[in-house]
């Protein structure tokens, strides 16, 4: 009887003996559940399905040589965006440069250049240098826009996206002064600040942005910026690469190749 | 009023009563105006980045049309327009993808929609393909000669002009006008059909210009004659004149 008595002992021992094993073992684990690093994997997984913002970095390459000046892009663009189909309003437009032998340089881009450009021929002949730019939001590293907002409406995402948020902006326009670029607009119809996103709403889905998509001549490039195999790192690597204003600091994401000096 | 032993003045009190009103006034205040999740990740409101992404696609990608229309993608595929995704004639196509009975995408047939493109413009890049549409077959349809899919001249162009406008025009100007394409450049016949593949001959001699130019030659009087051997000493004559316009400096 007195040995049975012992061995029931025993197992509950060894009963709490695991239970305080496991416990302790959780513990272990606990702080990791709660850790930094661990809320923000939650936190994208939350935020994005299977995006997750962290493991990327866009950016853009503009080959002008490849620009024919078609204004496909900013068709596609106002379409998947709904861009107000009137002049002033765009989130990507194409300019027209036209040097001249005097040294004077003439921009233009006729509505944003949506229905391309018309035949000019030049009557003096005077012209030395043409060629066609197509133009963004340069999705700035160090965004003045984002700096300038009093209310924290725009915001970069760690995938280097500035995005606008319209619900919360309060229309003041000091990111439409702020931008070096000119890339911002009011829209009219909600009177908030609106530019282009990347198509941030494609991107997370796995498609390029419209303008990419809708180019016939691959003059647009769209990529990651810090992936060796990127078809954008590729086309960094065979062109000679400049950004628009590079003295102010803004750290462009949008990468020019042929890019002539008059541009700016 | 006392507090440690020793009496607390009427405007400290008041003040201290003023100051805990106003705190509690901003902390409801803040919480009534910020957003809940405002600076859960940033300095902004974390729903916003949702409310973006779940803005409607309308254009679906080059790669999704090859599921229904591989015949049409395979005769693209071979020919010069392989890069040039569906969408950029046929219109925006998610709406399509989802019901293709209900959503038809149009093609444009008329003559307007090419030269978008096509027309020529001085600020194109060199070597694209363009025309001048007032003199290229006025009133025709563009699909009538060129498949859209596969485009290629219907027929190989005879004269230089055709793809070289604008040394054509600068060359009219010139004195050298009546000089044809074909006495200084051997083009091969497949240069019409792969222009980039098969390139036409250049000078590469002084002496070809000396053909004309020299003082010994047999051509007509009123050409300008210079001594080859010692004219523009060690430069080819095209790096100071324009052969295309020779009068130009």
């Amino acid at each position: 009887m007195k040995e049975l008595k012992t061995n029931t002992d025993n197992n509950i021992q060894r009963r709490k003996f695991i239970r305080n094993i496991l416990f302790s073992a959780t513990a272990l684990f606990f702080p990791k559940f709660i850790g930094a690093e661990s809320i923000g994997k939650i936190k994208d997984w939350v935020l994005f399905g299977d995006y997750n913002a962290k493991d990327h970095l866009w950016g853009m390459g503009i080959d002008i040589n490849k620009c024919i000046g078609c204004g496909r892009c900013v068709n596609a663009c106002k379409v998947e965006n709904n861009v107000p189909k009137v002049p002033y309003f765009f989130r990507t437009w194409v300019e027209r440069y036209r040097i001249f032998k005097e040294g004077e340089t003439v921009v233009d881009s006729p509505n944003g250049a949506i229905d391309g450009f018309k035949p000019q021929i030049e009557s003096n002949g005077n012209v030395i240098r043409s060629f066609f730019v197509p133009k963004l939001c340069n999705q700035c590293d160090n965004p003045p826009c984002v700096q300038v907002c009093p209310v924290g409406a725009t915001f970069r995402l760690e995938d280097g996206v500035v995005l606008v948020d319209k619900e919360y902006c309060i229309g003041c326009r000091y990111c439409i002064q702020g931008c070096p670029y000119g890339a911002r607009y009011l829209d009219p119809e909600t009177l908030t600040a609106d530019k282009c996103t990347f198509c941030y709403h494609r991107i997370v889905e796995g498609l390029s942005p419209a303008c990419v998509e809708a180019c016939p001549t691959q003059a647009r490039i769209f990529g990651e910026v810090k992936k060796k195999a990127s078809p954008l790192m590729r086309f960094m690597r065979k062109h000679a690469i400049g950004v628009l204003k590079p003295s102010l600091n803004t750290e462009p994401k949008v990468f020019y190749a042929n890019m002539d000096m008059e541009v700016r | 009023m006392k507090l440690f032993g020793k009496k607390v003045p009427e405007q400290v009190t008041r003040l201290s009563i003023l100051l805990i009103l106003i705190i509690v006034v901003f902390v409801f205040a803040r919480s009534a105006l910020v957003p809940p999740d405002f600076g859960k990740y940033g300095h902004y409101r974390a729903s916003a980045v949702d409310e973006i992404i779940s803005q409607e696609i309308k254009y679906a990608g080059h790669v999704i049309c090859y599921d229904c229309h591989d015949d049409v993608v395979d005769t693209k595929s071979g020919g010069y327009h392989k890069n040039v995704s569906c969408e950029v004639c046929h219109g925006p196509a998610a709406l399509h993808i989802d019901d293709p009975e209900e959503f038809v995408l149009e093609a444009p047939r008329e003559r307007g929609y090419c030269p978008l493109c096509h027309e020529y413009i001085p600020s194109r890049p060199t070597g694209f393909p363009q025309i001048v549409s007032a003199s290229h077959n006025p009133m025709k349809a563009c699909i009538s000669c060129h498949e859209p899919h596969n485009p290629k001249p219907p027929e190989t162009p005879r004269e230089c002009e055709a793809c070289h406008a604008e040394i054509s025009r600068t060359k009219s100007l010139s004195h050298h006008v009546n000089v044809e394409c074909t006495y200084c450049h051997q083009a091969p016949d497949e240069h019409k059909i792969q222009p980039r593949e098969f390139l036409p001959s250049k000078p590469s001699k002084r002496e070809f210009c000396g053909g004309c130019h020299a003082d010994n030659s047999d051509a007509p009087d009123e050409i300008p004659r210079v001594d080859i051997a010692t004219h523009g000493e060690r430069y080819m004559c095209w790096q100071c004149h324009y052969p295309h316009l020779p009068e130009a400096i």
